[in-house]
């Protein structure tokens, strides 16, 4: 066959909404051969998932594709009749998404749901479905896929119903695979099997392959050519080596800079013309602490159990000296959150001793520590800005409720004031501060939810993955933002996080937690580059790099 | 009321005219609640038995009952009587049942396990049968007709109430209260309830209708309010008698107020959800 296998020309759709049309991909232009993985990368509202909508006719009812060409093996997609193309999907493209748990029917076992897929589209017995079904399990390696196959979908891990749903995509050999962010929600590591799997199938059935995802490393790993996306444009296109190198597109060139990597330290994570004037600002530099000043924070053999089940985390001890800023790393069901939680003194612990500044604060019940004194010290920033933020408090009530109630300051120009500092110093401008958290971007929300931890001027600040919900442009405004605010006020980190390349800029120790225990600890950089455990190594390894060559290049 | 928030409103109202109607017809109940028994042209229970039974005309708009009482005045001094026992026994069960079902959907435990049986106990009752006979026995008084209906629509504000704070309280911003120097208490009072309103809402719109149909329900089987008080479902109960003797009128308007003011309440109810929630503004 002679061309590209997918060709998509100039595509432009359009989203009806209130405020009349938007356009959301608006010429598009790509192409994709035999075989070929192509990663689609771009940051959120680019067009990605939405360019792989329109391939696999998945828009939903308000969107339209208004203009261009989408031409699969010589047929124009775009205007075939949908009886048509059902019958193509499937068979010849097939997509999978990212929360496979959400895309599996959860009353039906998988072996059950493997099969409705083989005969939607082939014409043969339910026996040899089945065998067909046991085959594809074999091919994902799932282990005993005959008893795997009677299992449903809340019975298998996240990783392992992403490889069913990769069974169920390649069970009628499709050309084309279109993968939407398919291991976005999954840890580091099993993030590394699922990829390497869904590579190796790909190369050995010569599969086309569509990668969209917002992480470049990931993309770089397993990609032979990347296109990058930004606000429905596609803005530059290369391999990766060369795009990550040597970036064209300024665009390109400010996200493969925002993109932490072994090496990069978070005052490189923002191009120094882009910093914006309170950025801009001098860095402090850090002085050591001085010899015999008492620790901050000292925990000793700290454990939770709910109820009585195994613990969460047992027997968690550690140190933190005053401005210090210490890492923990886990993957999901490692214990990180429950420790974070019991030293922001939101949850009791079980056994174990919290000394804050020389106090013992552990044995005063999570429920009457908004009285403490200690309250006004420890803070948290949460996890998805989305949802750390009443949806009836604007801004400014946001960051003015902790000055009334722990600084028990009066509503007034005081308190105007005061709020106003807190936004200037997150770099919130002040107008911003009468909306409401939904009128706001995902990267100011952030921003409110900075500002009013630190209202009160805390020594400590627990960061519980602050950064995990957002693009990494705005993720790298915010470490920048965060690495700033703790040197002006000499505060103590403790930075709960999965991503390894964000821990190690970010913290001057990290701490390994696996299964409710410490795994390894020690000063961040030297442990990267020379783990002493097979786990973290494990979990250093599995980080994808962009400084690589593409480990699979399928040609 | 902020300016956006009238903006908004009248998106919604342009969207969904039947929301615009059905809020002017509460308003109107609302009004003639308050002034109707002073703008009357007649005295609702004064009778005139030379004028009984008279037919719709322009001196009785709605004609006159069995007394020779004007039927039109009656109907618009009971919209007080009616709506004042729905709001009433609505917001009694709404506040208890609020701050019960957010305590239960936020602790949750032993507490939320014992409300829960209590709450699945009160609903195995027919409730109307529950209301009649707890009126019956507390007296026959307006009082007590406002504290059954407001027992028997406990339960669904609890029940709402816990399950929409059961899947708030872990999020984010409930933590972050606490992390501020919150207490329990006050997320709960000052943070969960104030985000479950709008779903809150809703519901009591819709169950002012079905409290006023309660109320009218218990006075006609003789529960409750008693004559000669102007009250819907007296009158329909009066009527009833008359109606096979061709006096359609005494049965007729009670009837239909009854049914454009339970209608009014809940169209309203519908289109309020969307007023309400924040997240549909823009």
């Amino acid at each position: 066959m002679t061309g590209p296998l997918l060709r998509i020309e100039d595509l432009h759709v359009s989203f009806s909404t209130r405020r009349g049309m938007v356009e959301a991909v608006r010429g598009v232009t790509l192409s994709v051969d035999e075989g070929e993985v192509l990663g689609l990368v771009g940051e959120s509202g680019s067009g990605k998932s939405v360019t792989g909508f329109a391939t696999t006719r998945l828009l939903d009812a308000a969107g339209r594709i208004t203009a261009g060409r989408i031409v699969f093996r010589g047929q124009d997609i775009t205007r075939i009749p949908s009886g048509d193309f059902r019958h193509l999907k499937g068979a010849a493209m097939s997509m999978i998404f990212q929360n496979p748990r959400a895309a599996l029917n959860p009353i039906r076992a998988i072996g059950q749901q493997l099969a409705d897929a083989i005969l939607t589209h082939r014409r043969i017995s339910k026996d040899e479905a089945r065998a067909a079904s046991l085959d594809l399990l074999r091919a994902v390696q799932i282990r005993n896929p005959e008893q795997r196959m009677t299992a449903f979908p809340h019975e298998l891990s996240g990783g392992m119903c992403q490889r069913v749903m990769i069974a169920i995509a390649i069970s009628c050999n499709p050309a084309l695979l279109i993968a939407d962010e398919p291991t976005t929600g999954l840890d580091v590591t099993t993030q590394k099997v699922v990829m390497d799997l869904l590579a190796a199938i790909a190369a050995e059935r010569g599969m086309a392959t569509i990668l969209i995802t917002h992480d470049l490393g990931l993309a770089a790993r397993y990609c032979r050519r990347v296109v990058v996306m930004e606000k429905g444009r596609l803005v530059e296109e290369a391999e990766p080596v060369e795009l990550f190198h040597a970036p064209k597109h300024p665009y390109s060139k400010r996200l493969v800079a925002a993109s932490p990597t072994v090496s990069s330290r978070v005052e490189d994570l923002v191009p120094e013309e882009e910093r914006g004037p309170f950025l801009a600002a001098r860095l402090v530099p850090k002085s050591a602490p001085a010899p015999g000043t008492p620790l901050l924070l000292d925990i000793k053999s700290l454990t939770k159990r709910y109820d009585d089940g195994p613990a969460a985390i047992a027997d968690f001890s550690m140190t933190m000296a005053a401005g210090e800023s210490v890492g923990l790393v886990g993957e999901s069901g490692s214990g990180k959150t429950t420790t974070s939680r019991m030293i922001c003194r939101l949850i009791d612990p079980t056994e174990g001793e919290i000394l804050f500044d020389g106090y013992s604060i552990g044995h005063v019940p999570a429920r009457d520590f908004h009285r403490s004194p200690f309250r006004k010290d420890i803070q948290i920033v949460f996890q998805d800005p989305n949802e750390s933020l009443n949806p009836r408090f604007n801004g400014f009530n946001c960051i003015a409720h902790p000055l009334l109630r722990l600084g028990k300051m009066k509503p007034g120009a005081a308190l105007t004031k005061r709020v106003r500092e807190c936004a200037e110093r997150v770099g919130l401008p002040p107008d911003l501060l009468e909306r409401f958290p939904h009128q706001l971007s995902g990267g100011q929300k952030a921003r409110v939810g900075i500002a009013r931890a630190i209202a009160c001027r805390p020594r400590l600040l627990v960061l519980d993955e602050p950064t995990a919900a957002l693009d990494v442009s705005v993720q790298a405004v915010v470490l920048q933002l965060l690495d700033r605010l703790r040197r002006e006020d000499n505060l103590a980190f403790l930075f709960v996080s999965h991503d390894l390349n964000v821990v190690r800029m970010m913290c001057d120790r990290t701490i390994v937690l696996r299964n409710g225990g410490i795994v390894e600890e020690g000063e961040s950089r030297a442990m990267f580059e020379n783990p002493k455990t097979d786990y973290t190594r494990e979990l250093v390894e599995a980080v994808p790099h962009i400084r690589r060559a593409p480990a699979l290049a399928v040609t | 009321m902020t300016a956006a928030t009238l903006r908004h409103a009248a998106w919604i109202l342009r969207g969904n005219p039947l929301t615009g109607i059905a809020a002017a017809g509460v308003f109107a109940l609302v009004l003639i609640a308050i002034f109707g028994p002073s703008i009357v042209p007649y005295d609702p229970v004064s009778s005139d038995v030379p004028q009984a039974l008279q037919p719709p005309s322009w001196a009785h708009l709605a004609g006159t009952d069995q007394l020779g009482r004007d039927s039109f005045s009656r109907l618009i001094v009971a919209t007080r009587l009616d709506l004042t026992i729905a709001v009433s026994a609505v917001g009694v069960s709404f506040v208890l049942g609020a701050v019960i079902g957010s305590l239960c959907g936020y602790i949750g435990g032993r507490l939320d396990r014992a409300v829960g049986r209590f709450v699945d106990v009160l609903m195995a009752f027919p409730l109307f049968v529950l209301a009649m006979a707890m009126v019956a026995a507390l007296g026959n008084r307006i009082e007590n007709i406002v504290i059954a209906t407001a027992i028997i629509n406990l339960p669904f504000y609890i029940r709402f109430s816990r399950a929409e704070v059961n899947i708030r309280r872990n999020l984010g911003w409930v933590e972050a209260a606490r992390a501020c120097g919150d207490s329990h208490l006050s997320v709960v009072l000052r943070f969960l309830l104030p985000n479950i309103l709008p779903a809150m809402a809703v519901q009591m719109s819709l169950n002012l209708g079905w409290a006023i149909l309660n109320a009218a329900g218990l006075s006609f089987i003789g529960l409750g309010v008693t004559p000669p008080t102007p009250e819907w479902g007296i009158m329909v109960a009066e009527g009833a008698r008359f109606i096979s003797t061709g006096k359609w009128w005494l049965v007729a308007f009670p009837g239909l107020s009854l049914m454009l003011a339970v209608l009014c309440f809940n169209l309203l109810g519908d289109g309020m959800r969307d007023i309400l929630d924040p997240r549909m503004r823009t």
